[in-house]
């Protein structure tokens, strides 16, 4: 790992963070499992060094995130309540959408955080359009744009590049490669593998990162972040990273398209892992105390999930809610 | 405040100048709408008046150029997004439909998006198949989108400034045989039309007519013929496709007893076709013949003029229409 750049208490932090987003997300496997989350759910788990690193590296409140489905993690780390996000996955009427986004559509916009998006690429144009709108206001904000190796074959993803290239947009394109588009591995669905030259044919910086060091990360994104605040163009990255999980709750049949021997091999780089062996090396951390903080999280999250249970569904009389910002649509069936 | 005659393409552009130096937060972009001054020459001078950074030249994607309109919306900006044609306007379906309108609704109500998307939408002269289309039914179809399509100057302008103060995506159709219609337009007034107020253009007793865009002019046109024969129609402009003046057609259609919905979208499964149904649903005691559509023709637009006219909907085929009802 990376020499210690960062205090003791930042290193904690990051690795209270991560352990905190796994814990988070295991529950809501289990919520998917005992019928309380339904529909598409994508964890995180095996990439909380990415959304660690990059969103330590922003101003919380001032600068906007936008990801795609895979969404729980980055609103955890901007300060979102992680009871009402549960509560907002399994459908409640406490969720941030009172029960009208889900797991793919979480969003805290007084945070900064923007969604949440299921079309895969559709969203990219919309942070280079929050990027448009800081700089058309003549703000300092910087957005990450999220994105997967999926979505960065996608028509509108290279529009919005040559957009924000053109226009000088503050925006970093972040591709969170973890190696498959759903069950399609990567050699099979990108023509050139290094996703980080999407950003050559615009003229736009870019470079492929790691995204399983967190120290590693968080010392990139630090540099990145603060390189487009003050010169107010645009940069793509590729981070590296893998899912460890399947594509979603709903993929349990993972040898389809990976071995398990694979599998074995990438949780060897386990970004808790990895974290836990640097500050145990280092002096930083005592095994009993991360033993203690993974127990204190998974106290939490269960702490967590009993809280967002208890909030109720929404009434059907919700329906028509938020359709429009000042009327209603034409009613009934 | 002076009163000008301007047509319904300068209408447009005064209400954008207007809107433009009232509020920073208003901007336009679009495919050659700056420099080039507007394929339709809506925002003529724009450029030179308000420069690059509030008149955008995109790059022909309409996608990218509307995801980042419906972005730099929910920052708070209130852009006007020209589509050259909503013939490709089909293109940014994916964002309209499945970004812009559900935003609202998904995010719970955190978010808004103050989006105009407008541009002229139906046939123009020989622009054949694929820069043809009448869009309206598609976007009325979405629940989260308002949709409107004024067949006056006067509308033009009053509606114009409705949808740009407007906090939901506002799809906007201006059919470009409407651009040199004519009105009178006081100017700086902040006249406004609200949407879901339909417009009575003519009273009669007999048959509503009802239409929207410029098939209102279709069947004024209709109607004064029809009044030789003695026979008194009702105009009733819709105007507001979404949210919809069921209330102004059902009233008409109580005191004419009969109805023909016209249209110059293809027939089938149109926002016309709705309005029929409607109708059917809510005035089944009222009526005295079966309601009455006029549509364009279910082929793709051809090329040739002959064939053209052929497609789209005009004075005889509403004629026609009336005289079967009895």
């Amino acid at each position: 790992m990376k020499p210690n750049q960062e205090s003791p208490a930042d290193l904690e932090l990051y690795y209270r963070q991560m352990v905190q987003i796994r814990a988070f997300e295991n529950r809501c496997n289990a919520a998917y499992r005992a019928g309380k989350a339904g529909g598409y759910l994508h964890v995180y788990i095996g990439m909380e060094a990415t959304a660690v690193g990059w969103i330590n590296s922003l101003k919380i409140g001032w600068d906007y995130v936008i990801t795609a489905y895979r969404d729980h993690a980055h609103p955890m780390l901007m300060g979102s309540d992680p009871v009402k996000l549960m509560a907002e996955i399994m459908g409640r009427k406490d969720g941030y959408s009172h029960g009208k986004g889900g797991s793919m559509h979480l969003y805290d916009i007084e945070k900064g955080f923007f969604g949440g998006w299921g079309i895969v690429g559709g969203h990219t144009p919309l942070g280079a359009g929050l990027a448009f709108g800081s700089k058309y206001k003549g703000e300092d904000r910087v957005t990450l744009n999220f994105l997967g190796d999926g979505a960065a074959n996608a028509g509108v993803f290279f529009e919005t590049l040559n957009m924000a290239a053109l226009w000088d947009l503050p925006c970093i394109f972040i591709i969170e490669n973890n190696e498959f588009a759903m069950g399609t591995r990567l050699e099979y669905h990108a023509a050139d593998t290094e996703l980080a030259k999407r950003g050559y044919p615009f003229g736009m910086k870019h470079e492929r990162l790691d995204g399983m060091d967190v120290l590693q990360v968080r010392q990139d994104a630090k540099r990145i972040v603060d390189w487009v605040r003050k010169n107010q163009k645009p940069y793509l990255v590729e981070v590296m990273n893998y899912r460890f999980a399947g594509h979603g709750a709903a993929d349990n049949d993972r040898q389809l398209y990976r071995t398990k021997e694979e599998e074995d091999k990438a949780l060897h780089r386990d970004p808790i892992e990895r974290l836990e062996h640097y500050l145990l090396k280092n002096n930083v951390m005592s095994e009993e105390k991360m033993e203690a903080i993974r127990e204190e999280y998974e106290t939490w999250a269960d702490d967590v999930m009993e809280k967002a249970d208890a909030s109720p569904h929404p009434d059907p009389s919700e329906v028509y809610d938020h359709v429009y910002t000042d009327m209603e649509p034409e009613k009934g069936h | 405040m002076p009163t000008v005659n301007l047509t319904y393409r300068e209408a447009l552009r005064a209400c954008i100048i207007e809107e433009m130096e009232a509020d920073q937060n208003v901007f336009v972009m679009g495919e050659d709408i700056g420099r080039y001054q507007g394929t339709f020459r809506v925002t003529q001078g724009l450029f030179d008046k308000f420069g690059p950074k509030r008149i955008i030249d995109t790059p022909i994607v309409e996608p990218g150029f509307t995801g980042i309109a419906i972005g730099a919306a929910m920052t708070g900006l209130r852009p006007i997004v020209e589509m050259m044609t909503m013939s490709f306007s089909i293109l940014a379906l994916d964002q309209i439909i499945n970004h812009a309108a559900k935003i609202h609704y998904m995010t719970g109500g955190q978010a808004k998006v103050p989006l105009v998307v407008r541009g002229p939408g139906g046939a123009a002269n020989q622009l054949s198949a694929q820069h043809s289309h009448s869009m309206e039914g598609w976007y009325a179809h979405t629940p989260g989108l308002k949709v409107v399509a004024p067949a006056t100057a006067e509308d033009a302008y009053g509606m114009l400034r409705t949808a740009i103060h407007d906090d939901n995506p506002v799809i906007f159709t201006e059919n470009p045989g409407l651009y040199g219609v004519k009105g009178d337009i006081e100017l700086n007034s902040g006249f406004s039309v609200p949407f879901g107020k339909a417009r009575i253009a003519r009273q009669g007793t007999d048959v509503s007519l009802i239409a929207y865009s410029r098939m209102v002019s279709v069947c004024e046109k209709a109607a004064e013929e029809l009044e030789a024969r003695g026979i008194h129609c009702e105009v009733i402009d819709v105007r507001s496709l979404l949210p919809l003046d069921t209330e102004t057609i059902f009233a008409s259609v109580a005191k004419t007893h009969r109805a023909v919905v016209v249209y110059e979208d293809w027939k089938s499964g149109s926002f016309g076709a709705e309005i029929a149904a409607r109708i059917g649903e809510q005035c089944f005691d009222e009526l005295d013949a079966p309601v009455a559509r006029v549509g364009g023709l279910n082929v793709p637009m051809p090329y040739s003029r002959v064939l053209e006219l052929e497609c789209i909907p005009n004075e005889a085929n509403v004629i026609e229409a009336v005289q079967r009802l009895n």
